[in-house]
């Protein structure tokens, strides 16, 4: 990471009474969530709770209806701080050119020197075991391939905080298993990580905290250990237990 | 890639860039008949060699030449319409009009002849004939020379062209030509054109010869005082050799099928 | 009637590579392809600019694009004309008839087709692409090349529909170029020509041969993009 990086933190991140409004609907309201400097961060929640919106709304892809979404950066400029994050979504859009192209793409647009593209989009490649499909145009690579591209190219980007959006829904499971463990490389790295997931086994294995969503409010915030062995009210228990509930 | 495509992007550039000729040229504007009757594929060559001046030909009709020299888009003209020419000079436009040669207009209908025009004794029964008979006839009605003459042709035998009967086209005169062919129709042509039409179908002359059907050409130099900054030095030089016994035989020489189109008559 | 013999004379005249044709054929190509490169060069960025910036007038400006895709030749011609015409804004250049007049008109009519085009296809892309593109911090700006590459292969089709356009037009050149004979008579007027003369097979042999070109460009761009989305997905 660059020196101004280590010298100020992005990090926490803090929401206050963050609603969003979509054609005269609430989808989400009375958010008030900290996400601190470090750990993984696991969004729960039945469809349409409004964990994307969430995710969308902290990585500054959506604006608030009302409330504040803010870094502990908030002088920096929007670019910059857009610079210090990176999101995976749940089917990547990769571009069409090659999968070396692709990072070499992402890099441009965060100013990295033309000179020094090559050789950083390569060692993420290697990185993820893409090397050897450097040269394959991107959108012939398989769903999982086309995943590890997509976390490659974050991985590139040296994020402070990386939101991933779903990542494994659509793969396999050996898949599923090469990206959890790109999303523990990343926290090595020491990157934050906000995820969201559908997989109560992933979240169990990944989760160091979880945010449990229902109905667009932010039902229970709470250490994944003590959430899932007590979760605080009947719909985090329901949910766990997998019963539908809405 | 990009790059390569823009290095092609700029030999196409570079290649579509006029090629600006070295040789001298002046524009002349004129008509559509001289033009397609080959009679400027014959003397631009001649004048060419004798000066090293080339001159390019917009051909239109004479109402658009008229224009196109008013606006100071051509060097020189040199159409078909004596009264407007002579118009052109006495508003100030052009400086000098001067008689080139002349052809003669004919009067074109189907072979079996309905209005039996090819027994008149004038070009004003002829027309008269047609009229009486409401006899399919096509005219140019597009302001050129011809479609003047043609006018003038009416006035003359005092007929009215009020009815379905006549068709008034808009066009050139080989588009015409083409539309009577179709309709086998009556029509009015200059000789040139004629002579020098393929698809004339069951199209013959069935009248020609009357005084009233002569057709004058003249070319017209461009007032200098209003247009500055045309080529006057080099027009005049075309306007003289027209004039002159070499532009005048030249005239003279281009024949279609052994028939000679048009008639130097420079005095 | 000399009919057959005059499309021989057709056919002749193109397989014996008679020089004349051969300097029209050049000219047709010349100019429009250039009129095709210059009015692609400014209509797809400002197509894709169009397609991802909101502002006042935006709905009319597509409007008004999508209509300008009809707009007759021979309007354009006389504009064209009027602009540089010696009694025109333009008119001391002294560009009318000459080959850069016609390029100058035909750009004019290529122009809303390759931008009309540009904008739906981008703006179709932008949807597909903006939450990954904006995430990557990539501005709206910025975007434009990035979408312009990704929607090559659709907007080659605009940019072959301008060609189309420019290729197959008489009204416009005929105004500005004038026609003459080695200087500025392409394809179209030269069959314009031609059938004025009644020398009607000839006109159609004429005809056969620019259609034949339009094709033959045609094929080789869809070849190319072909091969190249089976290469790319």
């Amino acid at each position: 990471m660059n020196d101004m990086a280590i010298s100020e933190r992005l990090l926490p991140l803090q929401l206050n009474d963050v609603s969003f409004r979509h054609r005269n609907q609430t989808l989400l309201q009375d958010i008030n969530l900290q996400l601190g400097v470090s750990g993984r961060t696991v969004l729960l929640g039945p469809n349409g709770a409004g964990k994307s919106l969430l995710m969308r709304l902290c990585h500054g892809l959506l604006d608030p209806t009302s409330g504040t979404v803010r870094w502990a950066l908030d002088n920096r400029s929007w670019a910059d701080i857009r610079q210090r994050q990176a999101m995976v979504f749940q089917r990547p859009v990769l571009l069409r050119r090659s999968a070396l192209a692709n990072i070499r793409h992402a890099l441009a647009l965060h100013g990295v020197k033309r000179s020094e593209r090559n050789t950083l989009a390569m060692a993420a490649l290697d990185r993820f075991g893409l090397a050897s499909l450097s040269a394959r145009p991107a959108r012939v690579l398989s769903g999982g391939e086309q995943q590890r591209l997509a976390l490659a190219r974050a991985w590139a980007l040296q994020p402070e905080i990386l939101f991933l959006d779903e990542p494994t829904s659509a793969l396999d499971p050996a898949a599923v298993k090469a990206v959890e463990d790109a999303v523990a490389a990343f926290q090595a790295l020491g990157t934050r990580i906000v995820m969201s997931t559908h997989d109560m086994g992933q979240a169990r294995r990944m989760a160091d905290d979880v945010v449990f969503l229902l109905r667009g409010r932010v039902h229970e915030h709470a250490p994944a250990s003590t959430f899932f062995e007590s979760p605080q009210t009947p719909e985090a228990a329901a949910f766990i237990r997998g019963e539908l509930i809405w | 890639m990009i790059t390569r495509c823009f290095a092609m992007a700029l030999t196409v550039l570079a290649l579509a860039l006029p090629v600006q000729a070295q040789e001298q040229f002046i524009t002349l504007a004129s008509t559509t008949s001289t033009e397609q009757s080959g009679l400027f594929g014959h003397i631009i060559p001649k004048f060419r060699d004798a000066t090293g001046i080339d001159v390019r030909v917009v051909a239109v009709g004479t109402g658009q030449a008229f224009a196109i020299a008013r606006a100071g888009d051509a060097d020189i003209l040199m159409v078909h319409d004596t009264v407007g020419e002579k118009k052109f000079v006495s508003e100030g436009y052009g400086s000098e009009r001067r008689d080139v040669m002349y052809n003669d207009f004919v009067i074109i209908g189907p072979s079996d002849d309905p209005a039996g025009i090819a027994e008149a004794e004038s070009a004003a029964e002829a027309m008269t004939l047609i009229a009486d008979a409401e006899a399919a006839f096509t005219s140019r009605g597009d302001d050129s020379g011809t479609h003047r003459a043609e006018l003038r042709l009416w006035e003359g035998a005092g007929v009215s062209t009020e009815g379905s009967w006549y068709r008034e086209l808009g066009s050139g005169m080989g588009p015409t030509l083409n539309t009577a062919a179709g309709m086998n129709a009556y029509v009015v042509s200059d000789r040139a054109t004629w002579l020098n039409f393929s698809n004339r179908q069951d199209l013959k002359i069935l009248f020609q010869g009357d005084d009233v059907l002569f057709n004058q050409y003249g070319s017209v130099l461009i007032n200098p005082e209003r247009h500055p900054e045309l080529k006057h030095d080099l027009a005049e030089q075309w306007h003289e050799w027209l004039l002159s016994d070499e532009g005048q035989s030249a005239i003279s020489e281009h024949t279609i099928d052994g028939q000679q189109l048009f008639f130097p008559n420079a005095n | 009637m000399s009919g057959s013999g005059s499309f021989e004379q057709a056919l002749n005249l193109i397989f014996s590579f008679d020089p004349a044709l051969m300097e029209i054929i050049a000219l047709s190509l010349r100019v429009s392809l250039t009129a095709v490169v210059i009015a692609a060069v400014l209509a797809l960025p400002v197509g894709a600019a169009i397609a991802l910036f909101r502002f006042p007038g935006r709905g009319a400006l597509v409007t008004v694009l999508n209509a300008l895709m009809g707009l007759p030749p021979v309007v354009a011609g006389l504009m064209v004309y009027l602009l540089l015409s010696r009694a025109g804004p333009l008119g001391s250049l002294g560009l009318l008839f000459t080959p850069t007049a016609m390029v100058v008109a035909q750009t004019l009519l290529v122009f809303p087709i390759v931008a009309a085009l540009s904008r739906q296809v981008v703006e179709d892309l932008w949807e597909e692409y903006r939450e990954q593109l904006q995430s990557l911090g990539c501005n709206r700006l910025r975007a434009i090349p990035t979408l312009l590459w990704d929607a090559r292969f659709s907007l080659i089709t605009g940019v072959l529909a301008g060609f189309g356009r420019a290729s197959a037009e008489v009204g416009a050149v005929l105004i500005v170029g004038g026609n003459i004979d080695g200087v500025t008579r392409m394809m179209t007027t030269a069959i314009a020509l031609e059938t004025s003369k009644g020398n009607l097979p000839l006109a159609l042999g004429l005809g056969m041969v620019l259609l034949l070109l339009v094709a033959i460009i045609n094929a080789a761009a869809y070849q190319m993009g072909e091969s190249a989305k089976r290469r790319l997905g």
